[in-house]
C-alpha cells in the first residue's frame, strides 16, 4: 500500500560499490569488515535510489534552506565566564567523563611515531 | 482513596494545591508502579528518590504557602536530556556510563517549576528510529495489545519510552523530541497526547543533538490541557541555543478554548494517499465532522511538494547526523575502544564501530555520503531547496486556513520486528508527521479512535509557525469529541 506508492520509483542501479562504501566508512571514522560493507551496500543503494527522486523536482530560482524559522544569530558580551554553566574554570567537569584523563589533559594514544 | 497514577497532570497539581493528597503519596504511587513494569523495559535508570526528594519540598512548598506551577508533579525524562549527576546515553552504548556535569535547560525550566524526575526514558538509539527497535537497552514494549494476542507490540519511537510509560501510567507526563515525528508518532501509537512546538521555542541546549535543524522537544501526556501546562514550562527563550525563539511564552492554558467558529481547518488533498489503511481514512473523515461540529469551516488545501518530503528528510538529518554525532571519539566522553597497538585513526574507527549500532552507522555514512565533494550539490542542496518549497506550500496553504489535519501515522501501531529487515519501510511511517518538521510549523497528535483489533489511531494538527494555541485548541475541540477513553489491559 504505502510502500506500493513510495517505493517503485526505486531504480536498481547500483550508485555505490563495495569499494566506495568502505571508503564513506572510512571518512565516517566507522571500522567495518567486509561482511558488513557487503550488507551495507545494497542498504545504502537502496535508500539512495530512493531519495533520487528529489532529482526530478523542479528547483530553479529556489534558495536552499538555512532557517527554518527566521531567526537573528545574536552576539554575547566578550566576557570571560559571561554564563556560569558554559564560561571558563569548568576543567575538572570537562575530564569527568573522559575515558582517560591525564594530569589535566584528555588522553590519547600516540599520534606522532 | 483513587488510584493517584489515574490522575492527570491538572488533576495533581490540583489536587495536590487543595490538600487531597501529599505530593509524596503521588511520587510514591508513581515510583511502585516504575518499580512493578520492568517487563515494558520502558527506563534506563530509574531514580525513584529523586521523585520523593522533589515531592517532600513540593509538600513543604505548599505548608508554606510557595507553590510552583508544576509543584508535586512527577515526570518521565527521555534520556535524550542531559540531566545532571544522572546518566544520559540516548540509548547508544557510546554514553552508556556518561554522567552529564549540567542540567539541559528544557530539564532545569521543569525542575524550576517544581517537577520532581521518576527517571530516565528509554528511546531509539540517537532518536533514529520509529519503533523503538534501535535502542542498545532493549525494545520497549507498548502496553497496548491487540484484541485476544499477546504479540509484542511497537510503542512508536523515538520517544516511545515516553509514550509506553504515560499510557502505563508509569507517569502522568513525559518530555519527548522530536525530529521527524519522533513526539507525534508514539503518542499516536500509544493512545496519548504529545506536541512539537515551533522550531525554536524549547531550548536545544543539553539535549543530545540528532538533526539539529529539525530537533525540537515537547511533552507527552494524557490530554490536551496537560501538554499545554507542561509546555509553558518547557518553552522559553535561552541565550545558550543559537536557534532559539526570543519571544514570551503565552499562557497556553488559559487560553484553551475547543470552539473553533472562525477558524478554516485545511485538509490536503495530497495526504490522500491511494490505498491507505480503511480505519485510518474513517478516523480522519470522523476528525473532520468533529471540527466542522466544534465550528470550523473545513477546506480543501494542496501541498504539492509532499510526496518529496521524506526523500529531503533523509538526506537533511542524516547528513547533519553525521556532523553532529562527530564529537563520539573516544577521547572526551563515553565509550573508548582501543585495540593493542592502535594509533589515534584507529581508535575513532574501532570506538565507533564498538559503540554505535547499525542504523546510526547506517545515517551516519548516509550523511557523509550526501556531504562529500561531488555529491554534496546533488543531494544535499537540493534537499535544502526541496525543503524550501515544502515550507513555502505550507505558507500558501495557510493563507487560505489556520490549522491542517491529517491523520498522524499510516497504521495502528505494529509488531516489534514487523518493520525491521527494509529501512525504508520503517522510514514510511514518517510519512504523514515528516512535512511539518521540514517547516518547522507546531503539531501534535491526539488520540481520535480505537481500531477493531483495539489499537489507538492519533489525528494531527499542524499549525503556523508560533501558533501553538491554534493547535492546542483544534486538538482539544478532537479530545472532546472523539470520546476516547480507552486503556490498555495490563498485562505487565
Amino acid at each position: 500500500m504505502l510502500a506500493a506508492l513510495y517505493l517503485p520509483q526505486r531504480q536498481d542501479k547500483m550508485a555505490i560499490d563495495q569499494a566506495t562504501v568502505k571508503k564513506i566508512a572510512s571518512l565516517s571514522r566507522i571500522a567495518i569488515s567486509d561482511d558488513e560493507a557487503t550488507a551495507m551496500e545494497g542498504e545504502l543503494n537502496n535508500i539512495l535510489n530512493w531519495v533520487e527522486q528529489l532529482s526530478e523536482v523542479d528547483v530553479t530560482g529556489v534558495e536552499p534552506m538555512t532557517a527554518v524559522i527566521p531567526n537573528v544569530l545574536r552576539l554575547r558580551d566578550d566576557v570571560v565566564n559571561a554564563d556560569p554553566l558554559i564560561g571558563g574554570n569548568r576543567r575538572d567537569d570537562i575530564l569527568a567523563n573522559a575515558p582517560a584523563a591525564q594530569h589535566g589533559f584528555f588522553g590519547v594514544p600516540k599520534v606522532i611515531e | 482513596m483513587t488510584d493517584l497514577t489515574n490522575l492527570t497532570v491538572a488533576g495533581i497539581r490540583d489536587g495536590h494545591r487543595a490538600g487531597e493528597f501529599t505530593a509524596v503519596e503521588v511520587a510514591e504511587a508513581f515510583n511502585a508502579n516504575v518499580a512493578n513494569a520492568k517487563a515494558l523495559n520502558a527506563f534506563i535508570v530509574e531514580t525513584p528518590e529523586l521523585a520523593l526528594a522533589a515531592a517532600r519540598q513540593a509538600d513543604a512548598d505548599r505548608a508554606a504557602g510557595t507553590l510552583k506551577p508544576l509543584s508535586g508533579v512527577p515526570l518521565g525524562m527521555k534520556d535524550l536530556f542531559a540531566t545532571k549527576g544522572v546518566q544520559t546515553t540516548a540509548a547508544s552504548k557510546i554514553l552508556e556510563g556518561f554522567v552529564p556535569p549540567y542540567e539541559s535547560s528544557v530539564s532545569q525550566k521543569l525542575w524550576d517549576a517544581g517537577a520532581g524526575m521518576l527517571g530516565k526514558l528509554n528511546l531509539d538509539q540517537f532518536a533514529m528510529g520509529s519503533s523503538n527497535e534501535t535502542s542498545a537497552f532493549g525494545n520497549v514494549i507498548s502496553p497496548w495489545r491487540r484484541t485476544g494476542s499477546d504479540t509484542a507490540l511497537a510503542p512508536g519511537g523515538s520517544s516511545g519510552g515516553s509514550s509506553a510509560a504515560i499510557a502505563a501510567r508509569l507517569c502522568p507526563a513525559a518530555t519527548g523530541t522530536d525530529t521527524g515525528g519522533s513526539i507525534r508518532q508514539p503518542a499516536a501509537f500509544t493512545g496519548i497526547s504529545g506536541i512539537k512546538p515551533t522550531y525554536g521555542r524549547c531550548s536545544r541546549w543539553g539535549i543530545v543533538a540528532f538533526a539539529s535543524s529539525l530537533d525540537q522537544a515537547g511533552p507527552m501526556a494524557q490530554d490536551v490541557r496537560d501538554c499545554a501546562i507542561l509546555l509553558e514550562n518547557m518553552a522559553g527563550f535561552d541565550a545558550k541555543d543559537g536557534t532559539s525563539l526570543d519571544l514570551p511564552v503565552p499562557n497556553w492554558e488559559a487560553a484553551l478554548s475547543g470552539d473553533l467558529k472562525g477558524k478554516k481547518v485545511g485538509i490536503p488533498k495530497e495526504y490522500r494517499i491511494e490505498g491507505i489503511d480503511a480505519e485510518v481514512d474513517a478516523m480522519w473523515e470522523a476528525g473532520v465532522a468533529m471540527l466542522k461540529d466544534a465550528g470550523a469551516e473545513v477546506v480543501s488545501i494542496s501541498l504539492p511538494h509532499t510526496k518529496y518530503a521524506l526523500g529531503a528528510y533523509y538526506i537533511i538529518a542524516p547528513a547533519e547526523a553525521s556532523s553532529n554525532l562527530a564529537r563520539y571519539d573516544g577521547v572526551r566522553y563515553g565509550l573508548r575502544d582501543l585495540p593493542e597497538g592502535a594509533g589515534l585513526q584507529d581508535m575513532y574507527a574501532a570506538t565507533r564501530a564498538a559503540g554505535f549500532g547499525p542504523e546510526v552507522k547506517r545515517r551516519i555514512m548516509i550523511g557523509t555520503y550526501v556531504l562529500s565533494a561531488g555529491f554534496y550539490d546533488a543531494y544535499y542542496t537540493q534537499a535544502q531547496k526541496v525543503r524550501t518549497l515544502i515550507s513555502q506550500d505550507f505558507m500558501k496553504a495557510f493563507e487560505q486556513c489556520d490549522v491542517i489535519l491529517t491523520p498522524t501515522a499510516p497504521s495502528a501501531a505494529f509488531g516489534l520486528g514487523e518493520k525491521n529487515t527494509d529501512p525504508l519501510e520503517m522510514y514510511l511511517n514518517d510519512v504523514f508527521s515528516v512535512p511539518a518538521s521540514l517547516a518547522g510549523l507546531p503539531a501534535m497528535s491526539v488520540p481520535a479512535a480505537i481500531t477493531k483489533e483495539g489499537l489507538p489511531l492519533g489525528l494531527h494538527i499542524i499549525g503556523k509557525p508560533f501558533d501553538e494555541q491554534g493547535v492546542l485548541n483544534a486538538g482539544l475541540a478532537i479530545e472532546q469529541r472523539a470520546g476516547f477513553t480507552a486503556k490498555p489491559a495490563k498485562w505487565w
